[in-house]
């Protein structure tokens, strides 16, 4: 269990993009997904934020992992977390005020994201410093195009436009942008990428 | 064995023995058959365009479940009627000047979203007619809004748009309701013709009422449902109906305008989204009532059946559970618990 695994950057960008993403595949870290995919710039942006705090927090953890006592290491991740979600917040509320007057709520809200924590847990505290980064940047990558694609769709098919520049000239679909179609795209997506998923990797998992 | 004949040998099979000649596609049909009155009614008062969105609504919910059933390679279920009757309650629910894209979305969203993702028919949670409809009402809420007046006459289109009954009662209030049609016995009498502003299939109330007595006396939907939802709402309008004064209110404005009819009989009693208990019927068409005069008068929208029904719709599972009829011969369980102890 508490063996060291080595892996590359590559094998851990396709497991925490495809066969362990956060939304699609563990429908973790629903809350944002659906809150602030309303347009694809918030959706980016969050995204971006995640992968920095992923990334950052398996490093610490990892680097720290010799010196946590197992008895309070709950509260020493969440300190690890909360300390680079705060300086996420703060670059976000000084470099992009706009995004950060949308999204602000839920860059704070990172914190308690089941996600992060669970890496933590089970991948950086039990790895060296580079398998701990790269499972970091897999797994934030997964969560920021999971991000991409909701808010993608949901900008695209809602406003009929991308990143504020307005694309379709046709009446949108104004339910997407609402919340309850937020439920709706990810449920969509949800089912069309595991549906693709199923599709396009039964030859490699057959054996399972 | 072998050498007995085949007729010698004995037919094991699981009950049930009898079974009667009705089927799922054939009460779909029928269900079908008792809305054409009412529609008919909404073609002869809103012109063909209205029969256009109607068609489109009938053919999108058909072809939304041609191509799902053809994608997933599932066996094609037109023949069942089931997607015939959503095109065409939906249809009959939208107000019929709407641009002709919304019929086609909105079927397409109550077939394959609502129906299809679900499992298919007997699966689905939500009456899809009705989620084509919110789907719809939330995502273009001016043109799912416009309402044109009546015109009875084919060949003249351009009506004037104007406001539901129910959207006058509303805004307006009663006073404003009888300016226009004059007394009380003509607004009764045109509103249970159906010449009225409203959405396609909604406004004749004798329509309806004529499909509604034909699926009763077929035994297609039984009494509970739409006496306990009408009843219910009726009540409500008559004690809370006028604002300031209790028990001043006009029950029959409130049942014979909006949607009320047609959801009390065609669409609160689906039997795949309500409850199939009967106490639990009488349940759940209080609910669609109470909830329906709810929004009615106090909500944001005009028109609440809808919403009701959907709300109502979510409940059907939990309140089935709550009135289990016993098995016959059955203890109740708490005396079964005692026995053992």
């Amino acid at each position: 269990m508490a063996q060291a695994t080595d892996i590359t950057l590559w094998e851990a960008i396709k497991n925490g993009v495809i066969k362990d993403n956060t939304i699609f595949k563990l429908a973790l870290s629903l809350c944002p997904s659906i809150a602030v995919t309303n347009s694809l710039k918030n959706g980016v942006y969050m995204g971006a934020a995640v992968l920095f705090v992923q990334t950052m927090v398996n490093i610490t953890i990892s680097a720290m992992r010799k010196v946590i006592h197992p008895k309070v290491r709950l509260p020493i991740f969440m300190l690890v977390i909360s300390g680079w979600v705060t300086v996420v917040n703060m670059v976000m509320a000084a470099m992009a005020p706009d995004v950060y007057k949308e999204v602000g709520l839920y860059i704070q809200l990172i914190v308690a994201f089941a996600s992060i924590l669970a890496r933590a847990e089970m991948f950086a505290s039990k790895n060296n410093i580079r398998p701990s980064m790269y499972d970091g940047i897999g797994m934030g990558l997964g969560f920021l195009f999971a991000l991409t694609v909701i808010s993608f769709f949901r900008e695209l098919v809602g406003k009929g436009a991308l990143w504020g520049h307005p694309l379709i000239n046709a009446k949108p679909l104004l339910i997407l942008v609402l919340p309850a179609g937020g439920f709706l795209s990810v449920g969509i997506l949800m089912a069309l990428f595991n549906w693709l998923d199923a599709r396009y990797s039964t030859g490699k998992t057959a054996g399972h | 064995m072998e050498m007995l004949k085949k007729e010698h040998q004995l037919t094991i099979s699981v009950s049930p023995h009898v079974k009667s000649e009705e089927t799922t596609s054939r009460i779909m049909w029928s269900v079908s058959a008792a809305l054409m009155p009412a529609a008919l009614m909404g073609i002869y008062f809103f012109g063909p365009y209205a029969a256009v969105n109607l068609a489109l609504a009938i053919i999108g919910a058909l072809a939304g479940e041609y191509a799902f059933q053809k994608f997933l390679k599932r066996k094609i279920t037109l023949t069942d009627g089931s997607a015939f009757l959503t095109g065409l309650l939906l249809g009959m629910n939208l107000p019929g000047s709407v641009p002709f894209y919304l019929p086609v979305i909105g079927s397409f969203v109550a077939v394959v979203i609502c129906k299809q993702l679900f499992g298919g028919l007997g699966y689905n949670v939500f009456n899809p007619a009705l989620i084509g409809r919110a789907f719809l009402l939330i995502s273009f809420p001016k043109l799912m809004t416009i309402w044109k007046e009546p015109t009875a006459a084919f060949i003249h289109l351009d009506a004037k748009t104007t406001a539901t009954p129910l959207g006058i009662l509303k805004e307006e209030g009663v006073a404003k309701l009888m300016e226009i049609f004059g007394d009380k016995i003509n607004l009764y009498t045109q509103l249970f013709v159906g010449h009225r502003a409203g959405s396609i299939g909604e406004t004749s109330a004798f329509a309806l009422l004529v499909g509604a007595a034909f699926l009763l006396y077929r035994g297609y939907i039984s009494w509970e449902i739409p006496a306990s939802f009408l009843g219910t709402a009726a009540l409500m309008a008559w004690v809370f109906g006028t604002k300031g004064a209790l028990f001043a209110g006009d029950p029959l404005a409130h049942l014979l305008s909006g949607g009320m009819l047609l959801g009390a009989f065609f669409m609160a009693t689906d039997y795949v989204t309500c409850p199939s208990v009967k106490r639990g019927q009488i349940l759940f068409g209080i609910g669609c009532g109470f909830l329906t005069m709810l929004i009615r008068l106090k909500g944001g929208f005009p028109e609440g059946v809808m919403f009701a029904i959907l709300i109502m719709n979510c409940f059907a599972p939990l309140i089935d559970r709550s009135f289990r009829t016993r098995t016959f011969g059955a203890r109740k369980e708490t005396k079964e618990k005692e026995v053992r102890k």
